[in-house]
């Protein structure tokens, strides 16, 4: 029975290694190939220059990212700047308002929002949001900007429906889930006693709340909020449905725009032509840096302001 | 500040809050709403039967997609789980192996990465090389997805479990492998499970990395090596579409969609819980 001794030990460990090893090899390839693919872009319009550069424009053969790059920062920083205070507000009322049962619900509600599919959203928008932006939010504004505020209406945009407005709103609604479950498991582990300390003093419920729980939490609350940045950036099936997807600088409130995601699934399997394909890939480089910043940037607040582990 | 500005301090931001909390919950109801009764109606005898119909001809169906669905996703679950499985038990059981840093890295930084770029991945190594649009290099922008998810879900379960469990089987005289195999994953079994369902339900719903590795396509199809269509892309392409009947029927493989997905977020939850 050899294989109870040594060699099924080491039999054994070499196979989990060999997948290990595999798990890297492949995320090593994942960036490798994006470079090597986004190379000929780069070797053409140089690496700065084309992350720099605003002209997209497939028939003249010239490439530039900058739009896309604007068109990811805006969308994902406006859904965060929407999507924070209701996601705190409901993460708040799970862990600290409800009783256990209630909370339970909205929590599982809330992460509902997860596992909607991004098209699904993007149907929703299509077909309901567009709509009712366009008819009840963009026509009016439009028409009082028109009558008070002419200098407005180039930068509000032709009230269509479909742009930046309406991926934003949709945006903001699919990011709550992932910023609002940390916060939630942040104020959860805020400890009774500190709470019950600040009861004790005559505080009143919001009093703790603001006092207590929220600067204790912060941590978690932070890097839920960059996490959720992280999912705007990356979001495309939604953001490409909506967002009216128009490769030009500069960006109107209302009117169509592109971001990095939504110009690959837009493009990708209509693009002929080594340069464009090319080009799309060095997006998705681009992309790909972007993620990994801000992704880095959660772990390491996650680490540095852990509930627990206080500074360091 | 006097008490009584205080108690209405106190009672104006609970209102706020619950409406914040609302202004959370609304759409999702009205999201929720929406996709059933308009996806309804498309539900029927053909739907789930029949291959699409050019546009103009009604009584098409979602056949293809929904059988492509399953298997694309339960291809690339195979091979996520395996490697997922893998990084996983060597990150808990062997915690000192000098891999194990790079490991965690990059289950992490490959979690946040779009899924639109695990399709333009396996549209570079296995569509390219390959000379056309796949079932395969589908399920391999799929797996990726996956692995990050799965080796993070089974690293947590697996160390909850005692380090006695794991010395009680080497005390009688067991090799690490026998322990690991017939102790430390039967006991995490739930866990397990949960991680996979949870990968999977969050790959299914993805359409980016489909779009130009998957691709789509009309008909019933079982050849791995060629183009198969799925749910959401499905979706996509009948969203935009400028057919009424294409559009109902959107509506329609969205609510199937929903209904899987939560279906197996359902399963996920019960088989953590019951060990």
């Amino acid at each position: 029975m050899r294989i109870y001794g040594r060699l099924g030990d080491r039999l054994f460990s070499a196979f989990l290694l060999a997948l290990g090893l595999a798990v890297l090899f492949i995320a090593g390839l994942l960036a490798w190939e994006l470079w090597l693919g986004g190379r000929q872009a780069f070797a053409t319009f140089g690496f700065f220059p084309f992350a720099r550069g605003t002209a997209w424009d497939a028939v003249k053969g010239n490439f530039g990212a900058w739009p896309f790059i604007v068109g990811t920062v805006i969308t994902s920083a406006a859904a965060l700047a929407l999507s924070f205070l209701p996601s705190l507000a409901a993460a708040i009322v799970i862990a600290e308002y409800t009783p256990r049962w209630l909370g339970e619900i909205v929590a599982y509600l809330v992460d509902l929002l997860a596992a909607l599919p991004s098209v699904v959203y993007g149907l929703w928008g299509i077909f309901v949001l567009v709509p009712l932006v366009r008819d009840h939010l963009e026509m009016p504004l439009f028409l009082w900007a028109g009558e008070h505020a002419p200098g407005l209406l180039g930068a509000l945009g032709a009230p269509i429906g479909t742009g930046m407005l309406a991926a934003v709103l949709v945006l903001s609604l699919m990011i709550i889930p992932y910023s609002s479950a940390l916060a939630r498991d942040a104020i959860r582990l805020v400890p009774r006693e500190q709470r019950e300390a600040m009861y004790a003093l005559g505080a009143t419920r919001w009093e703790v709340v603001r006092r207590v729980v929220l600067p204790y939490a912060r941590g978690g609350i932070f890097a839920g909020m960059v996490l959720a940045l992280a999912r705007a950036i990356g979001e495309t099936m939604a953001v490409t449905m909506l967002i009216g997807n128009s490769a030009k600088l500069p960006y109107s409130v209302f009117g169509p725009a592109a971001t990095m995601s939504s110009v690959i699934a837009n493009e990708f399997t209509e693009a002929d032509g080594g340069l464009h394909l090319s080009s799309l890939v060095a997006v998705g480089f681009l992309l790909l840096l972007l993620s990994l910043l801000v992704n880095l940037a959660a772990e390491f607040m996650l680490r540095r302001m852990a509930v627990g582990e206080g500074r360091k | 500040m006097n008490l009584r500005r205080r108690y209405l301090r106190d009672r104006l931001m609970m209102v706020g809050l619950a409406l914040g909390t609302l202004l959370v919950l609304l759409p999702l109801l009205f999201i929720l709403a929406h996709v059933f009764i308009e996806g309804i109606g498309a539900l029927n005898w053909n739907f789930f039967t029949k291959p699409p119909k050019p546009p103009g001809e009604s009584g098409g169906g979602m056949l293809p997609a929904i059988v492509g669905t399953f298997y694309i996703d339960l291809m690339a679950l195979a091979m996520g789980g395996l490697l997922g499985l893998g990084g996983g038990v060597l990150m808990a059981e062997y915690p000192d192996h000098p891999i194990n840093r790079p490991l965690r890295l990059v289950a992490n930084v490959l979690g946040g990465v779009p899924a639109i770029l695990m399709g333009l991945f396996a549209f570079v190594v296995v569509v390219e090389p390959l000379g056309g649009f796949s079932a395969f290099s589908g399920a391999v922008a799929l797996a990726v997805l996956m692995i990050p998810i799965i080796m993070r879900s089974t690293e947590e379960v697996l160390k909850l479990l005692p380090w006695e469990l794991r010395e009680a089987g080497l005390a009688l005289g067991l090799p690490r492998w026998r322990v690991t195999l017939s102790l430390i994953l039967p006991a995490a079994k739930g866990g397990i499970i949960t991680g996979l369902l949870l990968a999977l339900a969050r790959a299914a719903g993805e359409a980016a990395p489909l779009l130009f590795t998957a691709f789509g396509n009309q008909f019933l199809s079982f050849d791995p090596l060629g183009p198969m269509d799925s749910l959401p892309l499905k979706i996509y392409v009948y969203a935009i579409s400028p057919y009424e009947d294409w559009v109902k029927q959107a509506w329609g493989a969205a609510l199937l969609l929903a209904l899987l997905l939560m279906l197996t977020n359902f399963l996920a939850r019960r088989a953590m819980r019951k060990r």
